[in-house]
């Protein structure tokens, strides 16, 4: 009978167990929250014991699981700080529930259509996330982590809506101007420098290696130096973006105009193409994934720049700015909501390059 | 090899390439150190001809943009005529970012490769866990640096291992992703015949998937390595600038040292190629013994 | 010899061939020599080559005889060492310049990224001609290689031969009098291959282009030529030519009659003269 069921479900049954015994003898804190959490979790060891198999089952245990996630929480604030070892069984039981769900959910999304599939694959992550968070805000706050640690995700959330002017303000001085300025130009010259390079041949071969190599330096460390040519306010941080973000797009650029087939510039020379209708109808398109490749990586590499700059100095406003200065003044859940918020616009930048790639590129093999 | 050939060949593509790279250094330091040598000529009193004002443009004592040989004397002072345990020693500092370096990215590398494996074997864990992975690779994370460090610092723990953790954080990722992608290459063909073998999924993991994902593994370490070093350098600034490379640069900036930012840039810079050769050279030494490469 | 010497005699070669209006192709001597690291390798040795206006030929030898050299020298890819050669009274140069052949490589070479109607009008977009005659020529070209209603889709989502026939489609939307074809069905499976063989016969009936094409297959060379040329390898030269004068139209079941059978059979004798069946 036990041998069928998965570890998960095992510990997750005895950790619910240890929890109940810890409830009846007293040695835990009571609340109604902790009984309804409790028999909530209950009911998901026994839809995943009873219906191994069934999407019935899967969905009783996701229901339930993430039911059980509310009173888990509200359990906190009985005592927050303080939390016993009765709790933390609940709260592994939760975990090891959960992790049921998302495993029972990978198995089902196998069986189901195309358009059921793709939600359900996005929701993995979503819910794998979520428990992250859950289990991260129930240690921090059940245990009285100090807030200069590390803050409870809640806490930090409130930060970052009690503060939304400040960090809007930082937003476009560090995104808006440096990052999007920088990007443009340090792409846009690294392109031009590659579509002018590539007609010879000998400095083709130079500039490849020497690219190459000075993409994998720490060029960050130039910082200090455009601060003092460019002074404290954004340019200097636009002129670090610049320079980080010209090599990756030059190397791509000079190696995608390379990667058409030689059947292919065969192919234009029997049409004798000219020059500039090879580079236009053939070329710069199949260079296309590696010019979105070096636009990619430089999404990321620029708001590196931007921020890391502005911890060389910086008017009194920016991402990078706001993290130093609030770090010295042990205003940690501030940090992290400048965290957040740097994140979230990184993850969209390329979210947003991730699409546009995939409208231009819909014919490579990768998009298909 | 003859002449023609030698012209042919990358080396001469690549030395010309430098050296023209150089020449825009030069004309970049003449340019921009004008300015302040006119008007200190003008306060001085001091008439001169154009090649000697060039020469002065190239040897200011806090030039705007110091002459490559300015700072190649810097470096030659604070390496090889300073004693390595001196704080004025560069070798001294770059010692100290060298070791957090490398105890970040081997750290990170280990884990990259453990939690690739895990991913691999453990399918709701690559679908929960690897679509975090990848977008953690878009977000800044070199911006939690300084909290990291501070924070550590305040529970007292400071020193080698706040930064090693940053190099960690950094050098982890792309191992992870990268591995990932070596194990899975094997082609269905290869896993079938590991089937039909009826092998354990440990011996086709040993036999097949590991060997396969070095190419891979080896392609992130060269990324890893980097990204390890800008770390530690990064992780030098907000501590206020004790040691390291990162605080050379930090230290330059605070007192206007040109000349001692670029040595030190230059020195992180040669850091950073050594180390991305050694594990080229690795990853060649590793290949040739597996008979990818002749 | 350089270059511009081969390229002024080649030119020499292509006045004096103006003379008969039916001459394709004139070769003389031809020779072309790659320099590798292992010395130098003589793809092509003292070669002479006519080809008359409206005939099919094959080049069939073994891989390394230099059939695709000599192909790629007509088309203007690749620079002969030596000799002289004509393209239409042109030198190959001129003739690529005016766009006087077709050329079909062993793949179908489309852009991914264009449907088939913009792969066939790629070609047309170069010659600089407008959208009214693109459209015209598309029409006709695709209706030509029976793709008439494919026009929207992309290359990808067509079978092998579909993608081979909508790239002589390509080839022809230049209206050229010349097809030099590459072996266009090396990577077909048998079927598609017998199937696009008839095609092609009928295509060349009725259209009465010149075809050049390479083979190493003697029943697809016998089946669609007037004339095979046979060469063998180290170093590249022409070691036979067999005419093959069966009717022009020709179906599949041609293949067993005894004219068939004995030509095929002079084919296999003239590649084994020519050490086509020796070990390496």
């Amino acid at each position: 009978m036990i041998a069928g069921i998965p570890l998960t479900v095992l510990g997750g049954a005895a950790a619910l167990l240890f929890a109940a015994i810890a409830a009846v003898t007293g040695t835990a804190a009571f609340s109604p929250a902790f009984v309804a959490c409790g028999l909530l979790l209950l009911v998901a060891v026994g839809g995943a014991v009873l219906r191994r198999d069934d999407a019935l089952g899967a969905a009783v245990v996701i229901l339930s699981v993430h039911a059980a996630a509310v009173p888990l929480m509200l359990h906190i604030d009985s005592a927050p700080g303080e939390m016993d070892s009765g709790y933390w069984a609940l709260l592994v039981s939760a975990w090891l529930m959960a992790w049921t769900s998302v495993t029972r959910l990978t198995q089902t999304s196998k069986k189901l259509p195309t358009g059921a599939r793709r939600a359900v694959d996005l929701l993995i992550p979503l819910i794998f996330g979520l428990w992250l968070m859950l289990i991260w805000e129930a240690i921090t706050r059940g245990a009285g982590v100090p807030q200069v640690l590390l803050p409870a995700p809640s806490a930090i959330w409130a930060k970052l809506t009690a503060s939304l002017p400040i960090l809007w303000a930082d937003f476009v001085q560090t995104f808006l101007k440096a990052v999007i300025v920088g990007y443009v130009l340090g792409c846009g010259i690294g392109f031009g420098t590659a579509i002018l390079v590539d007609r010879s041949p000998f400095l083709k071969r130079g500039l490849v290696p020497v690219g190459n190599m000075v993409s994998a330096l720490p060029i960050i460390g130039i910082a200090p130096i455009m601060v003092m040519w460019f002074g404290f306010d954004w340019q200097s941080k636009a002129a670090v973006v610049v320079i980080m973000t010209f090599f990756p797009m030059l190397v791509n650029t000079l190696e995608g105009l390379s990667a058409s087939s030689s059947m292919q510039r065969d192919l234009m020379r029997t049409y004798a193409a000219s020059y500039g209708q090879t580079l236009w109808k053939l070329r710069l398109v199949e260079a296309l994934p590696f010019i979105f490749n070096a636009l990619k990586i430089n999404s990321t590499l620029a708001l590196i720049g931007a921020i890391v700059a502005e911890f060389f100095g910086t008017p009194i406003v920016g991402m990078g700015f706001r993290i130093s200065t609030e770090v010295g003044r042990m205003n940690v859940d501030m940090v992290w909501a400048e965290i957040a918020v740097a994140a979230l616009a990184g993850s969209a930048f390329y979210g947003a390059l991730v699409l546009i790639e995939r409208a231009l590129t819909f014919w490579h093999p990768s998009n298909r | 090899m003859t002449t023609s050939d030698f012209l042919h060949s990358k080396t001469a593509a690549v030395l010309t390439v430098v050296l023209v790279l150089l020449c825009i250094w030069y004309a970049g330091a003449v340019a921009l150190n004008t300015p302040f040598q006119r008007d200190q000529d003008v306060r001085d009193k001091v008439e001169r001809s154009t090649g000697d004002f060039v020469t002065a443009t190239l040897n200011q004592k806090r030039p705007v943009l110091p002459a490559p040989h300015q700072v190649a004397v810097e470096i030659w002072q604070t390496t090889v005529e300073k004693k390595v345990t001196s704080k004025r020693s560069l070798v001294y500092h770059a010692g100290i970012t060298l070791s957090s370096t490398m105890l970040g990215f081997l750290i990170g590398t280990v884990l990259g490769i453990v939690l690739a494996a895990a991913i691999i074997h453990v399918e709701s864990l690559e679908r929960s866990l690897m679509p975090w992975i990848i977008t953690s690779q878009t977000i800044p994370i070199l911006a939690i640096a300084p909290m990291v460090i501070v924070v550590l610092n305040a529970i007292g723990v400071s020193g080698l291992i706040p930064k090693a953790m940053i190099s960690t954080y950094l050098s982890f990722f792309p191992v992870t992703v990268g591995v990932v992608k070596g194990l899975r290459s094997p082609d269905p063909m290869q896993l079938d015949l590991m089937r039909t073998y009826s092998a354990s999924s440990f011996q086709t993991f040993w036999k097949l998937r590991w060997p396969s994902s070095i190419p891979f593994l080896f392609t992130s370490m060269k990324i890893a390595i980097a990204a390890s070093l800008v770390g530690a350098i990064v992780g030098e600034l907000p501590t206020g600038a004790v040691a390291g490379l990162g605080a050379r640069l930090l230290a330059g900036s605070y007192y206007g040292q040109t000349v001692q930012i670029w040595s030190a840039l230059l020195s992180a810079a040669f850091l950073a190629a050594m180390l991305v050769t050694i594990v080229g050279f690795a990853d060649k030494a590793v290949r040739r013994r597996m008979g990818m490469v002749q | 010899m350089t270059d511009t010497e081969a390229t002024a005699a080649a030119r020499g070669a292509g006045s004096a061939g103006e003379g008969s209006a039916f001459r394709v192709i004139e070769a003389r001597d031809l020779c072309l020599t790659f320099e590798t690291n292992d010395g130098p390798v003589h793809a092509l040795s003292s070669v002479d080559l006519t080809v008359d206006r409206g005939e099919f030929v094959s080049f069939i030898g073994p891989s390394g005889c230099g059939k695709t050299t000599l192909l790629r020298v007509i088309a203007d890819l690749e620079q002969p060492t030596s000799g002289s050669i004509s393209v239409n009274g042109m030198s190959p140069e001129e003739a690529r310049k005016a766009r006087a052949y077709g050329y079909v490589f062993q793949a179908a070479a489309l852009y991914p990224w264009r449907t088939i109607a913009g792969n066939v009008a790629l070609p047309l977009e170069i010659m600089g001609l407008d959208k009214a005659e693109r459209e015209a020529r598309i029409k006709r070209n695709l209706e030509l290689v029976n793709l008439a209603g494919f026009e929207r889709k992309f290359p990808w989502q067509l079978s092998g031969g579909m993608q081979q026939r909508a790239s002589i489609a390509r080839a022809l939307a230049v209206e050229p009098d010349l097809l030099l074809m590459d072996e266009p069905f090396g990577a077909l499976d048998e079927i598609v291959r017998d199937h696009l063989n008839e095609q092609l016969n009928r295509l060349w009936d009725r259209t009465n282009k010149t075809v050049i094409f390479v083979t190493h297959s003697i029943p697809e060379a016998v089946f669609l030529s007037t004339k095979i040329v046979v060469m063998s390898p180290r170093p590249g030269r022409v070691h036979d030519v067999i005419e093959c004068n069966l009717p022009r139209e020709r179906t599949l079941d041609i293949r067993e009659t005894p004219e068939f059978l004995e030509i095929a059979h002079r084919v296999r004798d003239g590649l084994r003269a020519g050490h086509a069946y020796d070990d390496e």
